[in-house]
């Protein structure tokens, strides 16, 4: 039973990180229609740069101890610094594009993908970097006869937040109304006075924030090391293919369905875990190629 | 390269051109050394699977993001039959990777042409993680992350005239393996040009510019796009085929999702509104690969680096680009 308990646990720390990666992705598809193929790098960086920040600032504050509060603060600087990579990015790399096809974005945002990978190698270097402290400081909490990370509970609630967070920004703010209406049709927007291409860099930028948080959070619990990305990406894939391109809900029931199914599959049928999920997302394409929650 | 403008040049030139530049691949052997003959051979062999990505890409006009699939197929497929069958003929290695990469391609391309654009882009690329899952996971099988090792000396070339024992023997594959590996090439580029140009190519052609107008004039377009995805998963499969004893391993990375990236990054690069595109774009992007690795550790930054200013700048790329270069410099003496 405790074992259950802490398995259901797990799944619920997994789907808060998938979710805030997966959401980011859906975002940026539902606005600009672009499949971010860097995402899963970004998601990288902010791991990386948080780890980093964590890691100085514990090595140069007065004896060694920063205190919980303190470095739980400086967690989501690594998120802000995406954010501002990706308000560098979408002007630059992906504004010229939005008039050629699809084709174009996947190639352009690969590029980025192997750019931002030796970017990352470039900085940090190869040995993998870990926030760790924060999660021992947290200490644990006892589930039945066993133990659990307290730091997990935590994670748990930063994907409560930003679930909520995200949809009362968007269905429930100016913006919100104006993002919503930015991605049903971008000329009646601009036709309406709405500066669109402002809108884009917001959009993209928020959604390189969900990627870092998710980056950002995770690091605690476990270490950046290259290729993290690359791997999160086709997972994060997964999620929003279920859920539906460009759906916030579809994002959070497909972060549900895959840890889960992961969780599970880690447990009873090892080999084919990830296939199993990999073709999940194959049959949903099939039968409701919009997903679960996506529209046409 | 003459075959770029293919539509309005005279077929003897094409033929012309082609054979002059067989004959250059010939002889360039005798010219370089062994490293430059094993490049020019991973070249080659890149552009078979580039040949075949690009029926996809280039005439149906469908991005797949799942290739490697059909490579490592390919590559896995020969890698069974060497170890656990005993099977040293090379053309029973082909003929078996072949029909392996069939049996693949057909299922997956029956999923996959239900849809286009995108979707058919995520459909591929979660199909093709798929096996590499099962080949990471299934170490007993495929050895995991270790692979299988395929020693070049347990095969034989030309049903078993041509095998590679004893002293000297790794110098005598590399060269004998490069004039296998061109004719093999040159075999495939003239079967995918007869298919590009065939009244298939055509239709194809026909529905990647306008699918209502296709389907209008009585083409099933979904049973073209599957045809088309098998020719092109038998291709890039053969190339799969090639390249395992020349590498002499096979791992799980030629399954993994970037690698698929990489022939499209190839064929992109060459320039996929021609025929000859993937050709060039396949053998540049080895040389280049090689030489950036060499160079410098952080060669993915160089890589990346190329493939932006490619699709901002040069979209054509480079096979489109210096037609159009010729272009405008013929207009300019006249």
């Amino acid at each position: 039973m405790t074992i259950f308990v802490i398995q259901i646990l797990n799944s619920f720390f997994y789907a808060a990180v998938l979710f805030l990666i997966a959401a980011g992705l859906s975002l940026i598809y539902g606005v600009m229609r672009i499949v971010n193929l860097a995402h899963g790098t970004l998601y990288a960086l902010g791991a990386y740069v948080s780890a980093w920040i964590v890691g100085s600032a514990v090595g140069h504050a007065v004896e060694r101890n920063l205190g919980l509060a303190g470095m739980l603060l400086l967690l989501p600087l690594g998120a802000i610094a995406v954010a501002a990579v990706g308000a560098l990015i979408e002007p630059t790399l992906l504004r010229p594009l939005y008039r050629r096809s699809e084709e174009y974005h996947l190639l352009v945002t690969f590029g980025l993908l192997m750019i931002l990978e030796d970017v990352i190698k470039l900085l940090f270097g190869r040995t993998p970097l870990s926030a760790g402290t924060i999660m021992d400081q947290m200490g644990s909490i006892p589930v039945g006869r066993l133990i659990y990370p307290a730091y997990n509970l935590f994670v748990i609630a930063v994907g409560v937040g930003a679930a909520i967070g995200l949809w009362a920004f968007i269905y429930r703010t100016k913006f919100g109304v104006i993002l919503r209406a930015t991605s049903q049709d971008r000329r009646m927007a601009a036709a309406l006075g709405i500066n669109v291409s402002r809108v884009y860099v917001q959009a993209f930028a928020i959604g390189c924030f969900m990627a870092g948080l998710g980056g950002a959070v995770v690091v605690p619990a476990q270490a950046a090391v290259l290729g993290l990305g690359v791997e999160v990406l086709i997972l994060a894939f997964v999620v929003v293919v279920i859920g539906g391109l460009g759906s916030l809900q579809g994002a959070l029931v497909g972060a549900l369905i895959v840890s889960f199914v992961r969780t599970a599959g880690i447990q009873f049928f090892p080999e084919i875990e990830l296939a199993v999920l990999y073709l999940i997302a194959a049959a949903v394409l099939l039968v409701r190629p919009t997903g679960l929650f996506g529209r046409a | 390269m003459a075959m770029a403008t293919a539509t309005g040049t005279p077929i003897w030139r094409i033929t012309m051109g082609a054979a002059i530049i067989l004959v250059i691949l010939a002889i360039l052997p005798q010219l370089v050394d062994a490293y430059q003959t094993v490049l020019l051979t991973y070249g080659l062999i890149m552009a078979i699977a580039a040949l075949g990505f690009n029926l996809l890409l280039g005439y149906t006009g469908l991005l797949s993001f799942g290739h490697s699939a059909y490579f490592g197929t390919g590559a896995y497929t020969v890698a069974f039959i060497t170890r656990d069958f005993g099977v040293h003929s090379m053309e029973l290695c082909i003929v078996g990777g072949m029909l392996g990469t069939l049996i693949i391609a057909a299922i997956f391309g029956f999923v996959c042409v239900r849809h286009t654009r995108i979707f058919f882009g995520i459909l591929t690329l979660a199909l093709s993680q798929v096996l590499w899952s099962l080949a990471f996971k299934f170490f007993w099988v495929t050895g995991g992350t270790d692979g299988i090792r395929i020693p070049y000396a347990n095969l034989s070339l030309v049903g078993g005239l041509v095998d590679f024992k004893g002293a000297g023997s790794f110098h005598r594959f590399i060269y004998a393996y490069y004039y296998y590996v061109l004719v093999v090439f040159a075999v495939s580029t003239i079967i995918m040009w007869v298919i590009a140009h065939s009244p298939f190519g055509k239709a194809l052609q026909a529905i990647r510019d306008n699918e209502t107008r296709a389907r209008f004039v009585g083409i099933s377009v979904r049973r073209y796009r599957w045809i088309a995805f098998m020719i092109s998963g038998i291709f890039t499969g053969l190339s799969g085929i090639l390249w395992v004893p020349l590498n002499g391993l096979t791992t799980p990375d030629i399954l993994y999702w970037p690698f698929s990236g990489e022939i499209v990054f190839m064929t992109v690069l060459g320039g996929f509104r021609s025929f000859s595109g993937p050709i060039v774009g396949a053998i540049a992007f080895n040389y280049l690969k090689t030489y950036a690795i060499a160079s410098t550790e952080y060669w993915q930054l160089l890589l990346g680096v190329v493939l932006v200013v490619l699709v901002m700048a040069l979209p054509a790329g480079i096979v489109g680009t210096t037609a159009r270069l010729a272009a405008k410099l013929g207009r300019w003496t006249k």
